[in-house]
C-alpha cells in the first residue's frame, strides 16, 4: 500500500510585544442537541506518543460538532487498534460503525511524526493513510487537518476545522468596559489577544488571505476602521471620518474593502481601493444602510437596510446601481452572512423581543427559510468558509457566548470564554497550508 | 418642568456620571472613580437664580438644575425627542449661546437587540435628534458632535424592558466647558 508523506508547514505565529498579548484562558465547550442521522465513525485514540495533546479526541470533537458524524465514547471500545494490520472489521461491523478512523504519533525532531488511516467498514477498504509532521506546539493544528481530511473523504466537502474564528470580548460595565479582540482556533482553543482597548471594538472581518483583520475601534473618541497584521500586529488606520466608521468587509479578491460611512449625514455603504485609498458611495439613501457583505465572486453586495420601514437585506451591484430587497420572511433581519456558493443567506432575524438565526436557502430556486438557533437574543451570524457550519452570539443571563451550529440546525455547539461578554464571531476563510 | 421626582433622582446621577466623565475624557483617558457622593449635597443647594437672567457659566453645569440634565431617553425604536426632554434642551442651547468657546460631545445609544452595527445607526439618529433641538433652540452646529456608540457602551445589562429603556439614550458630554 502506498503511504503518502506530507509535510506540514505550520504558520508559526510570531507574537510581537506591542498590540499582541497571550491569553491562557481557554474556550470550554458544550454539545447542545445531537443528529441521528449522522455517520457513524468511530475515532480510536492514537497510540504511541503524541505528547500533550489528544489528536483522535480533538478529531472526534471536530467530527462530532459538524453535525453529520457521531462518535462512540472511546472508553466503550472493545479494541483499540492504532496501525491498519490491527483492524478487524467485523468488530466495527457489529458495533454498526460505517467508518474507523485510527493512528498513531512518533516523536521525532522539534515534535511528531503523525500517521492516520481512515476505512470504510462495509467495503473493508481504506480510504486515506497519511502522514503529518509538525512540532509539539501544532499537534492540534494535525488533528484539525486530519478532521478536514476525514470529513472531504467521506462527504466530498472540503473539511473547516483547521481554520480560525476572530471575535470580541468585553469585561465590565459602562465606561470602565475592556474590551479584546481575539483570534482563536475554530473550537475555540489556543485564544489570542490581538488588540486590547478601553474603548469599544467591533465587527472584526477576515482578508481572504487569513493574514489580516479589519476591525472598528472607538480608540480617539470616535469609530474608526483599521486594518491589522495578524502575525506582525503591525496595522494602519483606514478611515476616521465624522460620524460612523463602521462595518468593514473585505472583497473576495482583498483589494477593497467594502464599509459603512455617515460622513454624508446618515449610514451608506462606501467601498474604498485599498491600494489607491479612492472610497466610492454606493448606497445615498436617507435610511440607514449597514453590514455589507460580498458575494463570492465579488459581483454584488448584501446590505442591512431599513429604507423599507424596518431593517432588511437588499442587494446591489457591487459596482454600484438600484438595490433590491431579498428578505421577505420575519419583521427584522439584519447581519447578512453568505455561505460559499452564496446560496444560503444567513440573518438576524427580530420579532418582538425574540431574535433568532435565520437561513434563507435559495439553492432550489425560491427562498426557503428555517431558524438556526432557539433566541432569544442571537445575533451576528458567520459561515464557516465550506459554509456547512455558522458561528454565532448569544445571550445567556448577563453574558454574550457563542454557538457554533451545523448549517442544518441539528447540532449546536456552545463556545464560551471563562468569564466576560463574547461576541461578534468571525469565521476565517481557508488558511493556507 | 413637570419631571417627576424619581426622573430627577435618575438625571442627578446620570447627570454627575456624565460630567465626571467629561473631566475624565478631557484629560487623557480612563478610570472615573464612581462619583456618586458629592450629588447630593449639591442638589439640594442649587437654586436657580432666577432674579439676574445672566450668561451660564461653567459651574452651572454642576449647580444648575436644569443644566444637569445630561441624559435623554428615548422610546423603543425611536429617534423622536419626548417633551419631557425640552426644557433641558433649551438651557443646554443657551449654555450654548453663552458660551461660544463650549463645545459639546452627543452620545447617542442604542439597547442590545438586534444587530450593533445597525445599532450605530440608531444611536447616531438619536444623536443627531438631540443636535436639532439644540440648534433649533439657537445651538451652534460647530459647537455638537454626534458620536454613536450604538449598543457598545450600556449602563446596565439585564435583558428586560427596564435596563433597555436607560440604554437607549444620548449623554451630553461637554468636551469643553
Amino acid at each position: 500500500m502506498k503511504r503518502i508523506a506530507r509535510r506540514l508547514l505550520v504558520p508559526l505565529l510570531l507574537l510581537p510585544a506591542c498590540a499582541v498579548l497571550a491569553q491562557s484562558r481557554s474556550l470550554e465547550i458544550d454539545i447542545v442537541g445531537g443528529n441521528a442521522a449522522a455517520l457513524p465513525i468511530t475515532v480510536v485514540p492514537f497510540g504511541g506518543n503524541c505528547g500533550e495533546t489528544d489528536v483522535g479526541g480533538v478529531v472526534r470533537a471536530d467530527l462530532g460538532r459538524s453535525g453529520q458524524f457521531r462518535s462512540p465514547d472511546p472508553a466503550s471500545l472493545p479494541e483499540r487498534p492504532t496501525q491498519g494490520s490491527e483492524v478487524a472489521y467485523p468488530t466495527w461491523r457489529m458495533l454498526k460503525q460505517d467508518y474507523l478512523l485510527i493512528g498513531r504519533c512518533v516523536p521525532g525532531g522539534d515534535g511528531y511524526r503523525t500517521e492516520y488511516e481512515l476505512f470504510d467498514v462495509a467495503k473493508q477498504e481504506r480510504l486515506l493513510g497519511f502522514a503529518l509532521s509538525a512540532p509539539a506546539g501544532a499537534m492540534r493544528d494535525v488533528a484539525h487537518q486530519i478532521s478536514d481530511a476525514v470529513y472531504e473523504k467521506i462527504l466530498g466537502v472540503p473539511g473547516a476545522f483547521w481554520t480560525r474564528i476572530a471575535y470580541v470580548t468585553a469585561s465590565g460595565l459602562g465606561r470602565n468596559t475592556r474590551y479584546a479582540l481575539v483570534v482563536a482556533d475554530s473550537d475555540g482553543y489556543n485564544p489570542r489577544t490581538v488588540v486590547n482597548s478601553t474603548e469599544p471594538l467591533l465587527s472584526p472581518s477576515w482578508s481572504p488571505d487569513g493574514r489580516r483583520l479589519a476591525y472598528v475601534s472607538f480608540e480617539g473618541g470616535n469609530s474608526g476602521i483599521w486594518i491589522q497584521d495578524i502575525a506582525t500586529g503591525s496595522r494602519d488606520k483606514v478611515t476616521s471620518f465624522r460620524g460612523i466608521n463602521g462595518a468593514p468587509a473585505f472583497s473576495p479578491d482583498g483589494g477593497r474593502l467594502a464599509m459603512t460611512l455617515s460622513k454624508g449625514g446618515n449610514p451608506d455603504i462606501y467601498v474604498m481601493d485599498l491600494g489607491s485609498k479612492h472610497l466610492t458611495q454606493l448606497t445615498n439613501h436617507f435610511g440607514i444602510d449597514t453590514e455589507p457583505t460580498w458575494s463570492h465572486d465579488g459581483a454584488t453586495l448584501y446590505f442591512t437596510s431599513d429604507r423599507g420601514g424596518r431593517p432588511q437585506i437588499y442587494q446591489m451591484p457591487a459596482s454600484g446601481g438600484s438595490a433590491t430587497r431579498v428578505s421577505f420572511d420575519g419583521s427584522y433581519n439584519a447581519s447578512p452572512s453568505l455561505s460559499s456558493d452564496d446560496k444560503k443567506l444567513a440573518t438576524a432575524q427580530g420579532a418582538g423581543n425574540t431574535y433568532r438565526i435565520a437561513l434563507m436557502d435559495r439553492s432550489t430556486g425560491g427562498a426557503r427559510w428555517s431558524m438556526l438557533s432557539p433566541g432569544s437574543l442571537d445575533e451576528s451570524p458567520s459561515f464557516a468558509p465550506n459554509g456547512a457550519m455558522l458561528l454565532y452570539a448569544a445571550r445567556e443571563g448577563r453574558r454574550g457566548v457563542l454557538y457554533a451550529v451545523s448549517a442544518d440546525g441539528r447540532v449546536r455547539q456552545r463556545l464560551t470564554l471563562g468569564d466576560g461578554d463574547v461576541r461578534e464571531p468571525a469565521w476565517s476563510p481557508y488558511r493556507k497550508r | 418642568m413637570t419631571v417627576s421626582l424619581s426622573h430627577v433622582g435618575r438625571f442627578l446621577t446620570l447627570a454627575a456620571l456624565a460630567s465626571a466623565v467629561a473631566v475624565g475624557c478631557s484629560k487623557k483617558v480612563k478610570e472615573t472613580p464612581p462619583a456618586e457622593t458629592p450629588v447630593d449635597s449639591a442638589a439640594t443647594t442649587a437654586p436657580v437664580t432666577s432674579t439676574t437672567p445672566g450668561a451660564y457659566t461653567p459651574a452651572d453645569l454642576d449647580s444648575d438644575a436644569c443644566l444637569r440634565q445630561r441624559v435623554v431617553y428615548f422610546d423603543l425604536d425611536q429617534d423622536a425627542l419626548k417633551p419631557e426632554f425640552q426644557a433641558a434642551m433649551s438651557c443646554h442651547a443657551k449654555y450654548l449661546r453663552d458660551r461660544p468657546s463650549a463645545r459639546l460631545r452627543l452620545e447617542g445609544s442604542a439597547d442590545e437587540r438586534g444587530s450593533r452595527e445597525y445599532n450605530m445607526g440608531l444611536g447616531e439618529r438619536r444623536g443627531n435628534a438631540v443636535s436639532s433641538a439644540l440648534q433649533a433652540n439657537g445651538g451652534s452646529a460647530s459647537q455638537l458632535t454626534v458620536v454613536s456608540y450604538g449598543e457598545e457602551r450600556p449602563v446596565c445589562n439585564e435583558s428586560g424592558e427596564d435596563c433597555w429603556s436607560k440604554n437607549r439614550r444620548v449623554e451630553l458630554v461637554y468636551s469643553e466647558k
